[in-house]
């Protein structure tokens, strides 16, 4: 296998951006999974995904979009989830179909060729800028350096966030943190991985990492690394078999959390769980 | 007036249509153990959550720990009060043990930025010890009993080092034998402690004998209130409940 191909920027900058896409995506992905918001994040990443196609459309920076719609979403989804006014599933479920749907709207509305649309829509890691390296390296910081500055915050509220606002923790502006995080990640992802793939490489790992430890250090840990074996392994067989890097990298983050699930050692518990229930 | 930690006045709090509260008005001195009993709907867990700000009054006022109960205020407060609910259904799989659960409880106080000490994880450990759960330190929250769990939530609020304590149903859903241990060590926390105790149940069964006062709430008001004596009568709690009662013997109630 030839890897002179490591001497050139565009791969240079394409293992990088898969470096900090794999670790910030994982991040946010193992506060979601573990508040049991997933549907909350797809509905973020469809929202970030329209504001890109509007800025698309408009002539404006697309990921300015991007982050302006994932921030009002997840502004407008937030309470919508809490207060119980609707049920939580309809209420996103209607936030998700109108982004879904201004999305197709603002696909349509753009003149001309719709490359710039399509690339958002899939993703490619390959022709990531400089300029979008850069953004992305510095989202990566910014969310990592929090999750550790605000980690036992975090802890509190994602595994008790009744507990955590009882005892005189913020917990709702945690909570809130933890939406707006998905969503500058996700912007910040955007233009490597493709706005319909993004959620996986969120979800993926973390599910994949949740199914093999009880120590949320080691889950952040080991989803990070699943994050960039999914990006590195999904760049190459991009690269060497000549496929879709966003797809790629999506099928192998999948494949990690089917092995995870296969060996997990929780799979013990429906058995413990069912001695409790028997006993 | 100066032992006075709770003062409520004409509290009303509503959830959208429905009124959970309707003018309630109630004082509550330093070290009180108060049992609060009513049928379901009552307005117990409401008043419960009026005192850490959790609840938002619609009308009247709130004067906890010399505080005046508001959203700014409510955060302040909730450090100072602890709370323990009814066992909640929690996933197995959760990535957190019992240990750092129990920890969770000092982390209001510590503040933003601020990692628990060593000293403060062997506070953590005695608590464990003290309410019998230090075996299970490190086993995951989500694979204890209902009885463990309940044991590990008050180990919480010890660990909050709080002025007041405040239970809402800590005995419901968990089977006999664990309801008369858990019941038991929430007596002993209150010699050993002095703190402020609300205690809501809707079994009467599961009233602790220390109890000083009982207050009787329905439909969202404050019914009738006095001594365990004067308030546990048939034709009292009859009326109460809305259905014929019968008192439990002494031994059903006094664990």
């Amino acid at each position: 296998m030839d890897f002179s191909i490591l001497q050139y920027q565009f791969m240079q900058n394409a293992i990088l951006a898969g470096l900090c896409g794999g670790i910030t995506c994982s991040i946010v992905g193992v506060f979601v999974v573990t508040m049991h918001l997933s549907f909350i994040g797809v509905c973020i990443a469809h929202a970030a995904f329209a504001g890109a196609l509007l800025g698309v459309w408009l002539g404006f920076n697309p990921l300015v979009g991007a982050l302006l719609f994932s921030l009002v979403s997840a502004g407008i989804i937030g309470p919508m989830a809490d207060r119980g006014e609707l049920n939580p599933d309809t209420s996103i479920g209607i936030v998700f179909s109108l982004m879904l749907g201004l999305a197709f709207l603002f696909m349509g509305m753009i003149p001309g060729s719709r490359t710039e649309a399509l690339n958002l829509f899939w993703g490619s890691i390959l022709t990531v800028s400089r300029g979008n390296l850069i953004f992305l390296a510095l989202v990566t910081a910014i969310i990592a350096g929090l999750a550790v500055a605000f980690y036992k915050e975090i802890q509190a509220v994602i595994c008790h966030r009744q507990v955590a606002l009882a005892v005189g923790i913020p917990a709702t502006l945690i909570f809130y943190g933890i939406l707006f995080s998905t969503g500058v990640t996700i912007t910040a992802s955007l233009r490597s991985i493709g706005g319909l793939l993004i959620y996986s490489l969120i979800l993926n790992p973390a599910a994949a990492a949740y199914q093999l430890t009880y120590s949320l250090k080691r889950m952040l840990l080991i989803a990070s690394v699943f994050g960039i074996i999914s990006c590195w392994t999904g760049l190459a067989t991009s690269y060497f078999l000549d496929l879709p890097s966003g797809a790629s990298i999506v099928i192998t983050s999948s494949i990690i959390f089917g092995l995870a699930t296969a060996f997990s050692p929780k799979r013990k518990l429906k058995r413990w769980q069912q001695a409790q229930l028997t006993g | 007036m100066d032992n006075m930690v709770i003062s409520i006045k004409d509290a009303v709090v509503s959830y959208r249509e429905d009124v959970a509260l309707q003018g309630v008005s109630l004082k509550v001195r330093k070290g009180e153990f108060i049992g609060i009993i009513g049928p379901n709907g009552a307005g117990k867990t409401t008043l419960l959550t009026v005192i850490n700000g959790l609840g938002k009054l619609v009308q009247g006022q709130a004067l906890v720990l010399g505080l005046p109960v508001n959203e700014r205020s409510g955060i302040k407060l909730r450090k100072r009060i602890g709370y323990v609910a009814q066992v909640e259904n929690i996933d197995p799989r959760l990535p957190i043990n019992v240990r750092e659960t129990v920890m969770v409880g000092r982390y209001g106080r510590l503040g933003l930025l601020h990692r628990p000490t060593q000293a403060q994880w062997e506070d953590v450990d005695r608590v464990l010890d003290m309410v019998g759960v230090a075996g299970l330190a490190q086993r995951p929250i989500g694979h204890l009993s209902g009885g463990e769990y309940q044991r590990a939530a008050i180990a919480r609020a010890l660990v909050q080092q709080p002025e007041i304590f405040l239970l809402d149903e800590p005995t419901a859903s968990i089977d006999p034998q664990a309801q008369r241990e858990i019941l038991s060590l929430i007596q002993l926390i209150h010699r050993e402690y002095h703190m402020t105790t609300l205690f809501v149940t809707h079994d009467l069964r599961t009233l602790p004998s220390i109890c000083q006062r009982l207050i009787l709430m329905k439909e969202g008001k404050i019914w009738q209130q006095g001594s365990p004596g004067s308030m546990l009568k048939e034709e009292i709690l009859s009326q109460l409940y809305g259905a014929p009662i019968s008192i439990p013997a002494k031994a059903e109630i006094a664990f």
